[in-house]
């Protein structure tokens, strides 16, 4: 901003306080082509915290500018023209760019023949469809950084459940888990079948703001997810989690108490949604009636199912604590009884008995004088 | 053939360029559209549609717990995950034998609204109308968007934009008023889901037996204050809609043949009546006609049925062009139904998804979209229904079927009529969709509108049934059940794109097979085993060309707006691709002014 005689110029650019020091400009290519339902582009486009169209529009200060590349929300009729960034970054002439990755990626060594599970646009040679898988190996080299949308890209997720005809796996199994991209930055994996809207949009603005040069990279625990969003378990943010520490359980969905007998994992589960919400606060899992069927954890889906069944281990946890919880549920309702009930001085008779003396009144004033002696 | 006769015309001497457009931008999933083009008759001659993407949901759902299958196939579709929930609860629920209690009818009816005006905004104000926008118009009508500037808008003192260019405008992707306010409708939209869903996409709170959605009145008083905050948005969506959609009629004569099929179309319902839904087989064709936007088959302009028994019995699934290999010689699952009827070895309930990865061939097999047809008894025809994207086939059917009738919506047997209360820039409003004469582009596009009017309308109406059982006291949202050990079911229901069924058979109480039929299959299929295209393939082939670009700067805008006329979504089922065919004479890729790029 300048400042000239006390006036300010509007037609000047803000600057910032911190010194930015990286990209001015960056591309998002974004391919959602894996083994997915595009449900993660869906659900970014639910975040107003930050919103992508205030991302797109730059209108947070101290990004570089952005050029978004999804399919879903791009302008363009499709085709050539769509395709026109992710076959010149292929060539390497286009730089610098994120590659956003949505659905798990499917094992095209297990085809014989000449098939595919998934293609994203046409060899220009022969007009013969082009892998998912080539264009990762294309791509991922020459990106400044990687992100995974969701948990099919992550760990897999539905698509690689047991009996899975596609072979399928996360981002990180794929490409080996030591995987550093251009900027040194490992994958950024940000799970959630689909993504919390939030959490992604709050995820990629980290990264955009290390492009920038004006962050740190995000911290990322062992499982290459955000500390910051997935140190907590789903419990440790749920309404309800009080209920289990009282041992008072749900016995069925009608219940608005701990799901933990009917099929919630909330637990052990690394999820942030009860205490953020689904989307601008509001909706969830177990903090509005859904269990915790463990979407964003490695190891969805398989180790949660059935989901409407109590969770393995939980039947022990539940009767360890249930002694517990009984006396402290009766103790906390005895004072809650207590608690509920007004003091005796709020009446409407003639008399104050709050405890306060009147001593304007004469018989306030003479018991003054009587106290002064 | 049921496929829409070829247009006759006086010939010249063919100039046939082979263009594709693969993939297919602004909609979900892999699709692929493949033309032959004729610039001299300025047509398209020649349409194949492909899905370049295998995710096998049947395959991986088998020995499965059956309760867990609403949670898996929600995952089937990133942007109608809960119309899945929804539909493979109703058909968990005809298994089990299980009633849910009539307030979780209503939440699940309230999520559905929801999820209606949700997506229907964002990919008709986001998606589609880009086709429409200024920017897109100038690139390949020019003539057109100059005669928009001139053109006063009928609706303006509903909407307030003057001419038919400003509209337009308003729709510009990323800077548009209007582009951008859809987008935060959808975010209303969502949060109005959420309350009752618990998330968006994939639901939290749906279960096979009722809901988990804590039914308290702030859950409803949250729902109707936001409802109300969207209300001016749908008011002049619907009149904005038919200006620039009427405005295509009068500047391009003739524009009523692109997209244009022979009305093939099918709808299954959507909201149940939870005081006659008892999902029972046996009766369902009562509580199917109950419903609060009536199934139908119309053929023609005539409705064939409204039964849901003859609907599910009338369903074939072909292997058509698709990469599968063929179950015939396989056991069956179900000879008949519960009423004794005989079970086809191509329903759904005795398919066996066995895929075969393989080359792409065009005159073979080309596509993971397999082509579900519905056996016309009548015509012995296998008939390739379209959906008209969903709300035309709805509008459609309701509307001819004359049974719906609410304080809000009311169905006339030629018409709609919807009414919307007072909301804050605008007085109450009646609006009256009538059937079209064409099943075409411009009335898929518009019947959109129309459909997020009606699902605000039956919001109001299901809100008000679920406070006066709130306050009554009647707060009870599920009904326990055991699995048995065997069972079918079946649910119809409508993803926001059109029909959706899911079928399924259970064996020791675990799915012994499972197929839900997307709406995107029944648009997307390719040609099946009688040579009949898909609707895509169908409504593309033989329409005429209006883009005044020429083969080099070719676009393909008709084409696109066609195509994403039915809401494609193909993580239910296709990539358009400049191929090399035979006959071909020049190659192009279609591109986009670098403006948007």
């Amino acid at each position: 901003m300048t400042v000239e005689s006390g006036t300010t110029e509007v037609s000047q650019q803000p600057t910032r306080a911190e010194q930015r020091n990286g990209f001015d400009e960056i591309h998002i290519l974004w391919i959602s082509e894996g083994m997915s339902c595009d449900g993660d582009t869906v659900s970014m486009t639910a975040s107003g915290q930050p919103a992508i169209e205030d991302i797109v529009a730059g209108l947070v200060p101290g990004l570089p500018k952005v050029n978004l590349y999804n399919k879903v929300l791009s302008p363009s009729l499709g085709g050539e023209d769509f395709l026109a960034p992710f076959r010149a970054a292929a060539r390497g002439e286009l730089a610098p760019f994120i590659l956003v990755i949505e659905g798990s990626i499917p094992n095209q060594n297990i085809i014989e023949g000449d098939g595919y599970w998934t293609s994203f646009g046409n060899d220009q040679d022969t007009g013969e469809p082009l892998t998912l898988n080539w264009w990762i190996d294309q791509l991922a080299p020459k990106a400044w950084a990687v992100v995974a949308a969701g948990t099919c890209a992550t760990y897999g997720g539905i698509h690689a459940m047991a009996g899975n005809p596609t072979g399928c796996m996360g981002l990180a199994d794929y490409l080996g888990w030591d995987f550093k991209s251009q900027g040194a930055l490992p994958i950024v994996n940000v799970p959630g079948c689909p993504i919390q809207p939030e959490n992604f949009m709050e995820t990629l603005t980290w990264v955009l703001y290390h492009a920038a040069g004006s962050a740190p990279p995000p911290p990322l625990d062992h499982m290459l997810r955000p500390q910051w969003l997935f140190g907590k378990t789903v419990h440790e943010g749920c309404d309800r989690a009080a209920y289990y520490e009282q041992a008072d359980f749900a016995k069925d969905y009608n219940s608005p108490k701990c799901q933990v007998k009917v099929g919630c994992w909330g637990p052990v589960v690394n999820c942030n949604v009860p205490k953020r919400g689904w989307m601008a606060g509001i909706g969830g899992c177990p903090n509005v009636g859904g269990i915790c069927i463990g979407c964003t954890m490695p190891g969805f889906p398989d180790a949660f199912m059935p989901f409407m069944d109590e969770p393995t281990g939980g039947t022990l946890s539940s009767a360890v604590i249930r002694p517990y919880g009984a006396v402290i549920r009766r103790l906390r309702g005895i004072t809650n009884m207590a608690v509920n009930r007004e003091p005796k001085w709020r009446h409407n008779k003639d008399k104050l008995t709050s405890g306060y003396d009147p001593y304007w009144r004469p018989d306030g004033r003479r018991r003054q004088r009587e106290r002064a002696r | 053939m049921t496929a829409t006769e070829a247009r006759a015309a006086a010939r010249k001497p063919a100039q046939i360029v082979d263009m594709s457009w693969d993939p297919i931008t602004r909609i979900i999933g892999n699709l692929g559209i493949y033309t032959k083009i004729d610039f001299a008759n300025r047509e398209v001659v020649e349409c194949h549609s492909t899905s370049s993407l295998f995710r096998g949901y049947s395959v991986f759902m088998k020995g499965k717990d059956p309760r867990d299958a609403g949670f898996i196939t929600s995952r089937i579709c990133g942007i109608c995950g809960d119309n899945h929930t929804t539909c493979s609860n109703y058909a968990q629920q005809m298994a089990y034998g299980v009633k849910p209690p009539r307030l979780a009818e209503t939440i699940v009816n309230l999520g559905e609204a929801a999820e209606y005006m949700f997506d229907h905004t964002i990919f008709q104000d986001n998606l589609v109308f880009v086709d429409f926008c200024e920017a897109m118009v100038k690139a390949t009508n020019p003539s057109v968007m100059a005669r928009a500037e001139r053109t006063e808008a009928r609706n303006g003192y509903i909407h307030g934009y003057r001419t038919i260019a400003d509209i337009m405008r308003a729709f510009n992707p990323f800077e548009g008023e209007l582009y951008k306010e859809a987008l935060k409708v959808s975010r209303i939209t969502r949060e109005m889901f959420c309350l009752m869903e618990g998330r968006h996409v994939h639901p939290s709170t749906l279960y096979p037996g009722g809901v988990g959605t804590m039914p308290e009145p702030t859950t409803f008083t949250d729902y109707l204050s936001r409802l109300l905050r969207v209300l001016d948005f749908i008011k002049q969506a619907v009149s904005m809609n038919d200006d620039v959609f009427d405005f295509f009629y009068e500047a391009l004569p003739g524009y009523e043949e692109v997209g244009r099929r022979r009305i093939l179309l099918g709808c299954w319902g959507a909201w149940q009546n939870p005081d006659v839904v008892d999902y029972r087989y046996e009766t369902m064709s009562d509580w199917g006609k109950a419903m609060f936007v009536t199934p139908g088959i119309i053929v023609d302009g005539s409705l064939v049925t409204n039964d849901l028994v003859d609907i599910n019995l009338g369903m074939r699934i072909m292997l058509g062009s698709s990469y599968y290999e063929d179950w015939v010689n396989e056991e069956p699952f179900v000879t008949h139904d519960p009423l004794g009827n005989a079970v086809d070895m191509r329903h759904p309930w005795n398919q066996t998804t066995v895929p075969v990865p393989q080359k792409r061939n065009f005159e073979g097999n080309y596509s993971w979209v397999m082509s579900p047809r519905w056996y016309d008894k009548n015509s012995a025809q296998h008939l390739a229904l379209d959906t008209g994207g969903g709300p035309l086939a709805r509008l459609w059917s309701t509307a001819l079927n004359g049974l719906v009738d609410t304080p809000y919506v009311k169905a006339t047997g030629h018409s709609v009529r919807i009414s919307l209360p007072k909301s804050d820039k605008m007085p109450e409003m009646t609006f009256e969709w009538k059937i079209p004469q064409w099943s075409n582009t411009i009335e898929r596009d518009r019947a959109r509108p129309y459909f997020v009017a009606y699902s605000a309308a039956m919001a109001f109406f299901f809100l008000e049934r679920a406070m006066d059982q709130v306050r009554s006291g009647d707060t009870k949202i599920f009904e326990n059940y055991e699995v048995p050990d065997e069972a079918i079911g079946c649910g119809f229901h409508e993803a926001v794109r059109g029909v959706l069924s899911h079928h399924l058979v259970i064996k020791d109480k675990k799915i012994a097979n499972y197929h839900p039929y997307p709406p995107t299959p029944w648009n997307a299929s390719p040609r099946d085993h009688y040579g009949t295209p898909g609707p895509y393939e169908d409504a593309v082939q033989g329409q005429p060309i209006f883009e005044e670009n020429g083969p080099e700067d070719f676009k393909g805008v008709d084409i696109m707006r066609t195509v994403r006329s039915f809401d494609p979504c193909l993580p239910c089922g296709v990539h358009m691709y400049l191929g090399k065919g035979n006959t071909l004479t020049k190659l192009h890729s279609p591109m986009f002014g670098a403006a948007h790029g």
